[in-house]
């Protein structure tokens, strides 16, 4: 009954997968962003799992290092995606990412 | 025991609301689940004894990227239209489950070299001295995700801005 890492291990790849189905099938680009947030909050537990349990003791923090990263790129990815999406929304007047195919050959 | 109970509960939180976020037909109730999802997800780091990362988590994902995505939802008007999905529903299904089926058997026919398997101690000094300490430290990629984060803020103002 105690947690192993395989625990975490398995919910982060639970949790990748449903985002990753909810990318390919969404068709609303808000809803592909709110997938594409919920992969890397699994990435991030991964890396917190692998950082307490294969690191000894609290000296080397290299995983939470990088979790902290992960989440100022995802603040600036959602940040820049919304914008991207509300100017596409002013022109187009849709956010259906099957409709947005000016630039597709 | 404890540990082990509050593992369970949050998981099983955690991976009903994703599903909820996917498979919801009204995308403003998807974005909700998804502020349930991040929160739930801060207490996973908890459990991990990461207690600097389930603040900024709550912070930055349920604070900041939970409220922009539901400006974003409010801003484009698409409420009722945002479940639909395209027609690869069942290859998509297909690839998810193929993947996660295979990360399963790998994660689980892997001998991890599981060294510490204790409670730490608080965390922030320790990650302010791993993210700043000269010889080892992250400052020059600290730097940049600052300057990153800069180019966005005025990536996206200028992007928006009416012309």
């Amino acid at each position: 009954m105690t947690l192993g890492i395989n625990h975490f291990l398995v919910l982060a790849a639970i949790l990748f997968c449903i985002g990753l189905y909810g990318v390919l099938v969404k068709r609303n680009a808000v809803a592909i962003l709110m997938c594409i947030e919920l992969m890397l909050n699994a990435v991030n537990i991964l890396l917190v799992a692998f950082n307490r349990y294969t690191v000894a003791g609290v000296e080397m923090l290299t995983g939470q290092v990088f979790v902290i990263f992960v989440m100022t790129v995802a603040a600036a990815e959602v940040a820049v995606g919304l914008a991207i999406i509300i100017v596409v929304y002013r022109s187009r007047k849709t956010t259906d990412v099957d409709k947005i195919d000016l630039m597709k050959w | 025991m404890g540990e082990f109970v509050a593992f369970w509960i949050l998981a099983t939180v955690i991976v009903g609301a994703a599903l909820m976020v996917v498979l919801s037909r009204n995308i403003f109730r998807s974005a909700l689940f998804l502020v349930l999802c991040f929160f739930t997800i801060a207490g996973i780091y908890v459990i991990l004894s990461a207690d600097f990362l389930a603040a900024a988590q709550v912070l930055i994902y349920v604070g900041a990227i939970g409220v922009l995505l539901i400006f974003g939802v409010m801003l484009t008007r698409d409420i009722r239209r945002g479940g639909e999905t395209t027609r690869w529903r069942g290859p998509a299904f297909l690839i998810g489950g193929l993947l996660l089926a295979i990360i399963i058997v790998v994660v689980l026919n892997t001998a991890w070299p599981v060294t510490h398997d204790g409670q730490t101690g608080a965390t922030t000094s320790e990650l302010a001295k791993g993210l700043f300490s000269i010889d080892e430290g992250f400052v020059l990629p600290f730097e940049i995700a600052s300057l990153m984060l800069l180019a966005a803020l005025i990536g996206a103002i200028s992007l928006v801005r009416d012309k």
